[in-house]
């Protein structure tokens, strides 16, 4: 058994660097096409929105659309914070004391 | 070099490592319930770091799955950071390779947002990155093997700690807003993540979203150049 777990760790740890590594270590030698750094330059936004709105709007097992949850209300304040303060520290502290704070409320 | 390199990697990674003890303490008292020892735990967040692909695993572990399902399945759950590393890409061009290889295995969703966001503002290099990352590494190792020992004596939702990553992305998402296409970009992926994800199982409405809302944001973005000659966002 033993062994098996190393397997999996090393096989894991294999999958999840190739594809970290392999853009940084090819892309950064070459220059690339206009169209391909604009389409890039959107990425990053479109990543953080799809990881952050699931999380919001969808509750667990079997997945189903739930906008009433606490998630998604203390968001708002959270965002408004963020957009305000641009502070990232304090906006974590803001999100889990609100969230803390829905959690005896309601 | 301590004061201008390491204390504001240091600095940087606090939210990250705020937002990594309570996860990763939670993972280590799922692993150590699934059978992982502290040993285990630990290589598991050295040698993958990867806390989606890392919680999947062991509850595929605890219920049965075979080696090949779970590195596959992490292989999918991570396909994400492909996309990552080439937006990074286009930030460090001609940096040098063995360093680029080292910074790759630090890169997860909240390292390349803060890392992506102060390299574009100016004020950030690959060696305040690299620190940032090994920070936030550092804490994620060491939560999840505190997890295996004591994570069973804090109580489960407490303090908020369920929030703190998603207040992170939050954020982190803010910091990106700075155009209307960009805007527009994000508001695309958002919806279509959702719509995606009650569709298909699994974590592939990810990847799915941000490519196709990243393709249509371009396709505006060029729209609205040969529109308004001169006035591209």
């Amino acid at each position: 058994m033993p062994d098996t777990y190393v397997f999996i760790i090393v096989g894991m740890g294999l999958v999840t660097y190739i594809p970290r590594w392999l853009p940084l270590f090819i892309l950064t030698k070459y220059t690339l096409p206009q169209w391909f750094k604009e389409w890039l330059a959107l990425i990053p936004a479109s990543v953080l929105s799809a990881l952050l709105l699931p999380e919001l709007v969808i509750g667990g097992d079997p997945r189903h659309l739930d906008i009433m949850r606490p998630e998604m209300w203390v968001a708002f304040p959270t965002f408004a914070f963020a957009l305000v303060t641009k502070s990232l520290g304090g906006t974590v502290v803001v999100g889990m004391v609100l969230f803390w704070l829905s959690g005896k409320l309601f | 070099m301590i004061q201008n390199q390491i204390m504001p990697g240091v600095k940087a990674a606090w939210p990250i490592c705020l937002g990594y003890i309570p996860i990763g303490l939670a993972f280590g008292v799922l692993a150590q319930k699934a059978g992982m020892s502290w040993f285990q735990i630990a290589l598991m967040s050295c040698i993958v770091f990867a806390g989606s692909s890392q919680f999947i695993a062991v509850s595929m572990l605890a219920s049965g799955s075979g080696a090949l399902a779970v590195i596959t399945t992490a292989f999918f759950v991570n396909l994400r950071h492909l996309l990552m590393s080439s937006s990074l890409a286009t930030l460090l061009q001609n940096e040098h390779r063995g360093k680029l290889s080292v910074f790759a295995y630090g890169v997860t969703d909240e390292s390349f947002a803060i890392n992506y966001t102060r390299m574009l503002a100016g004020d950030w290099d690959l060696n305040r990155s690299l620190v940032l990352n090994h920070t936030a590494n550092a804490c994620w190792i060491l939560s999840t093997v505190a997890g295996g020992f004591f994570g069973h004596l804090i109580p489960p939702h407490s303090l908020g700690i369920d929030y703190a990553l998603i207040a992170m992305f939050i954020c982190l998402l803010v910091f990106q807003l700075t155009s209307r296409v960009i805007v527009l970009t994000a508001i695309m992926a958002g919806i279509l993540s959702v719509a995606l994800a009650l569709w298909i199982p699994g974590n592939s409405y990810i990847v799915l979203a941000s490519v196709v809302a990243a393709s249509i944001g371009m396709g505006m973005g060029k729209l609205s150049r040969i529109f308004q000659p001169g006035k591209g966002d």
